[in-house]
């Protein structure tokens, strides 16, 4: 078996993930300062793609993308990179879909950060950046977590927005969810039941996980911490 | 060292309006009802909140003028805060803590030790902050501050947190530490012995508006406001007429010697309760008939009803020793005098 879609979903899930960290937390972090009206709108741009149809944003993707529009043909001429039908082109289309469920798990954990203790952190001199990273974050570490690993999971499981984006190229843009649709095409049954079996192991293992991670966050607001 | 502070803020429909001076040596008490603006104050002094014009300069360095376009973030300001809840950081032990305070490397340790030993913290260094008493998180967050090197020290409500038999021994150990505190101090609280036991001056805050500041005897002995002789614990109140050196209460058809002049803008009067004696032969003797006695843990409350009082006026109250109150010959009518001097004077 050429467990090749296995290593290409999970560095796409991994990669994508990672920025995924970093854009839903600094957009939770900064979006709840803005003002109520301003908030509102971007929040619901925001996690639109979480109820949008992934064709939808494959499509819109392509519009960005594609060497005939514009970015794609300034990254064609320029950097001379194509950024469609590359196994990273698969990227884009995850960080898309999973980016909301990172934004809000992060933002609600955000919420229920007492405030206080970033002010007072303040007054004792020591900068921002410093309370993010050493208080604001561990406080809100289980709920950021949880986010995390529901972003990876999406990213894992795409497919709609993937095939559009990166296409199927069998040991070049294949992943397990690509792989499954054109196994069934070609009647390929054994084939399409073990990578949907790998699937289902890969994503009870995750959903195990976040559940973990909430029952334990429960059991510290219970116990009147915000903290673990 | 001294701390000037001259702001105005609108929340919502609330105006806030608040200028005092705080000496060093001398704790301020900002002193009033819940929601009258003295946590704002103190956050807009820290720069956690940005008021919305005025002036606020600490030891000749101005932390914040709407004229001059200046703002000091509150990490520049060097104002050390005493949250109502403390806000110690939950993921740090109260080692770390007080370590995060001080910035720079070199003295973290020996300063850190130093301070978990004055603030008798060392058996509990290691320890989380939920994992302390109410008194152990409040020394932890004095250290904390004063690991930070502040200037001047802000305390919101610092017992507010506490049961009141641990409050006690506290409030001896603050008063320690802010006596060896060289920079001002302002304390928040709507506890009038706090106050008094704690603070030389204080600014009475009532409804977003703040007063002048006065000694604290001035505030028990002539506080010159309806709202500054409620927060001083004053219970009787009648409206009044100035008349020389006397006052007309027409409510309760009286007119009482203040043996002094009266200014002509006094409106009203008050009497603190224990001021209210039950003696015929004195000064501004009332005869009145008993409304209502109401038995308290040390004493009694008696409510009267001054003979030629009208139907709306208020009672008088007066509170006495159980004992007193049980050696008087006649407990449904009795004649009360209050002695000029401890007739307050008051503006509205």
């Amino acid at each position: 078996m050429d467990w090749y879609p296995l290593w290409n979903s999970l560095r796409i899930a991994a990669i994508s993930t990672a920025a995924v960290f970093f854009l839903g937390l600094f957009a939770a972090y900064y979006i709840a300062k803005l003002p109520r009206a301003v908030k509102g709108v971007l929040d619901v741009v925001l996690t639109l793609p979480l109820v949008l149809p992934p064709t939808v944003v494959g499509w819109l993707l392509l519009c960005l993308l594609s060497p005939r529009r514009p970015l794609g043909e300034w990254a064609q001429a320029v950097l001379g990179l194509r950024l469609v039908m590359t196994w990273w082109s698969a990227v884009f289309a995850t960080i898309v879909v999973s980016f909301p469920l990172m934004y809000r798990t992060a933002r609600g954990a955000f919420e229920s950060f007492d405030a206080t203790l970033a002010d007072a952190g303040r007054t004792l001199g020591l900068s921002n950046t410093w309370i993010f990273w050493r208080v604001r974050m561990p406080c809100c570490r289980q709920g950021i977590l949880a986010g995390m690993v529901l972003a990876f999971a999406r990213a894992l499981g795409e497919y709609g927005a993937t095939s559009m984006v990166a296409g199927y190229t069998p040991g070049k843009t294949a992943t397990i969810s690509t792989t499954v649709y054109q196994l069934w095409r070609t009647n390929d049954d054994a084939g399409a039941l073990k990578w949907v079996l790998v699937n289902i192991a890969i994503s009870a293992v995750f959903l195990l996980a976040v559940n973990l991670l909430e029952s334990r966050e429960r059991q510290n607001r219970k116990g009147g911490r915000s903290c673990a | 060292m001294r701390l000037t502070v001259d702001i105005r803020k609108r929340l919502g429909n609330f105006q806030l309006q608040a200028a005092f001076t705080a000496e060093a040596g001398a704790p301020l008490a900002l002193l009033g009802a819940s929601g009258c603006g003295k946590s704002v104050t103190l956050r807009c002094v820290a720069g956690i909140m940005r008021p919305d014009e005025g002036h606020i300069e600490l030891d000749g360095t101005v932390l914040y003028d709407s004229a001059g376009h200046i703002d000091l973030p509150p990490q520049r300001r060097s104002v050390g805060y005493l949250f109502q809840q403390y806000a110690l950081f939950p993921n740090m032990t109260v080692r770390q803590n007080i370590a995060a305070a001080i910035r720079d490397r070199s003295r973290r340790e020996a300063e850190t030790a130093e301070l978990l030993r004055r603030f008798r913290l060392e058996d509990v260094a290691a320890q989380r902050p939920r994992q302390l008493s109410g008194g152990q998180q409040q020394r932890t967050a004095l250290a904390r501050i004063l690991a930070s090197r502040p200037r001047a020290i802000l305390l919101d409500e610092p017992f507010s947190a506490l049961d009141s038999y641990l409050k006690y021994q506290l409030e001896l150990e603050l008063s320690d530490t802010l006596a060896r505190f060289s920079g001002p101090v302002l304390w928040v609280t709507h506890d009038r012995g706090e106050a008094w036991r704690n603070c030389r001056r204080v600014c009475v805050m009532d409804h977003g508006a703040a007063e002048p500041v006065m000694d604290m005897e001035t505030l028990f002995h002539r506080p010159g406001t309806v709202s500054a002789a409620r927060l001083s614990g004053c219970k009787n109140y009648a409206a009044a007429v100035p008349e020389g050196e006397s006052v007309r209460i027409p409510g309760w058809g009286v007119t009482l010697n203040c043996g002094r002049p009266v200014p002509p803008e006094v409106r009203v009067v008050g009497i603190r309760s224990h001021h209210v004696r039950p003696a015929a032969e004195r000064e501004n003797a009332v005869p009145c008939a008993v409304e209502r006695v109401v038995d308290d843990v040390f004493g009694t409350i008696v409510l009267l009803r001054p003979e030629n009082a009208a139907p709306e006026a208020p009672l008088l109250r007066m509170e006495l020793d159980k004992a007193d109150w049980a050696a008087l010959p006649d407990r449904e009518r009795l004649t009360v005098s209050i002695a000029p001097a401890d007739i307050l004077l008051l503006r509205e």
